[in-house]
């Protein structure tokens, strides 16, 4: 039965690698919902992958994200590159379900465009849509897509560390977007290689790319990129070959003095650390013996004892019974 | 492993009725499955979709009576592609002899017709994947 599957495994990744849709598909689901030969087959797609240049597109909900990549796809398709896009949205936080609604203004229209879009949910497991979407763009990658786009609702704080896993990160802003003071704020708007403010048609556009160029000015992080602002009005497709310019742009500044290797490299060291942190706790978890965490949880609230300080003693007195942790002479 | 149903919604060719489809992808949301909401789209960009997505389940809204005109072409194109696991659940308007002419004739898994619990649809989906994976 094992060898069966591992079998078809091996099909499924040799016809990804040639670029049939259909397995690279299958490939993704297997990968998203962690089978058992999930390391397997990113073991074996990682000697493919490392050739795309990555883009990550975020912002709030509404803001023409999805709009604005499907322009995208659009332009790198007719220059002859081929196109796989991430669009990562929530799940709900008490189903698991989610909607996924990227698609909608997303439309291939041509067969003769090489694209592969598949949507995501964020999934309830922290750390798990970075994980995820990694793992399916580099997929894309090894199947020979050229250009990956990550496409997130930039809230919350996973949703930068993708957007941070990219080679180029656009943060997509409208004239509603805010004051000074939100685009002051930590967080997303520190993240941005290139800014867009789309539907920049509306009244506002010209304020709060100003107040953008403003926050950049005082900021004293030393950058040896200038973050660009585009004007875009996506859905009529005005201002968007400046901003397919501006990319290929910090596209070209990445590929000077090995900047993108740089970059690279420290994204790989970030992500390896968070992996490393999840595998000890994994390992440490399976080798302590199993406490019940619900007499944990109420007798915590009965003592009205602090959190932070329980779940340091439960750790300790985890590693202590199980022999781990050296004890007291 | 967590395995989510993978559903992809379309209103099928240019139908504009919109409430029937985003009332059903909202009570599957909250059924715990993953909804790729596609919107208006034509047959071939839903079975493109469906491959795209991995999807276990496609979903029709058909209102302005094209059903029997566009609905088999999806099913027909879903098996062309190989995907004779991926079931076809349609909703709307139309004669209930079309319904069963499309359930019997044309390999589309389920009709739900207006005035269908809602549970009923979410049990149907639940049953008809739930022996596939």
């Amino acid at each position: 039965m094992k060898i069966e599957k591992k079998e078809l495994v091996d099909e499924l990744i040799e016809r990804s690698l040639k670029g049939e849709k259909l397995s690279i598909s299958r490939l993704i689901s297997l990968v998203e919902r962690r089978d058992e030969y999930a390391p397997y087959i990113m073991e074996k797609i990682a000697p493919h992958a490392g050739r795309a240049y990555y883009i990550g597109v975020t912002g709030p909900p509404g803001a023409g994200k999805s709009t604005t990549v499907d322009r995208l796809i659009g332009m790198f398709c007719k220059n002859n590159l081929s196109v796989g896009v991430i669009a990562v949205d929530p799940s709900s936080p008490f189903s698991g379900g989610s909607l996924l609604g990227d698609r909608v203004r997303m439309n291939v229209k041509s067969e003769k465009m090489d694209v592969f879009i598949r949507s995501m949910s964020s999934g309830r497991v922290m750390g798990g849509l970075a994980r995820t979407s990694k793992e399916a763009a580099r997929i894309l990658d090894a199947c020979g897509k050229q250009i990956i786009i990550i496409e997130t609702v930039g809230v919350g704080q996973s949703e930068l560390d993708i957007a941070e896993a990219t080679d180029t990160v656009l943060v997509i802003l409208t004239p509603e977007s805010g004051d000074s003071i939100q685009i002051m704020k930590a967080g997303l708007m520190e993240i941005a290689d290139i800014f867009v403010v789309n539907k920049a048609d509306r009244p506002g556009a010209e304020d709060i790319s100003t107040s953008i160029r403003g926050m950049l000015k005082r900021s004293l992080r030393k950058r040896d990129w200038d973050p660009q602002i585009f004007l875009t009005s996506a859905s009529v497709s005005k201002g968007m070959d400046d901003l397919y310019a501006g990319i290929w742009s910090h596209y070209d500044h990445l590929t000077e003095n090995l900047r993108l290797e740089e970059r690279r490299k420290r994204q790989l060291r970030q992500e390896l650390h968070t992996r490393i942190e999840n595998e000890f706790a994994k390992i440490l978890w399976d080798m302590v013996q199993k406490k019940d965490i619900d007499q944990v949880v109420l007798d915590t609230w009965l003592r009205r004892a602090d959190p932070q300080n329980t779940a340091q003693q439960f750790v300790l007195s985890s590693l202590k019974e199980s022999g781990l942790w050296p004890q007291k002479q | 492993m967590d395995r989510k149903i993978k559903v992809v919604m379309a209103k099928l060719g240019l139908d504009i009725h919109w409430r029937g489809v985003y009332l059903v992808s909202q009570f599957m949301k909250e059924a715990g499955m993953d909804v790729v909401y596609l919107g208006n789209k034509f047959p071939t960009e839903i079975v493109e979709a469906a491959i795209e997505e991995d999807a276990d389940v496609v979903g029709l809204s058909s209102l302005s009576g094209n059903h029997l005109a566009l609905g088999p072409i999806v099913v027909d194109m879903l098996r062309e592609k190989g995907l004779d696991r991926v079931k076809v659940f349609m909703g709307g308007v139309m004669p209930p002899d079309h319904a069963k002419r499309l359930e019997k004739e044309y390999g589309v898994q389920k009709v739900f017709l207006p005035d269908t619990p809602m549970q009923e649809i979410i049990d149907g989906i639940n049953a008809a994947v739930g022996n596939t994976h």
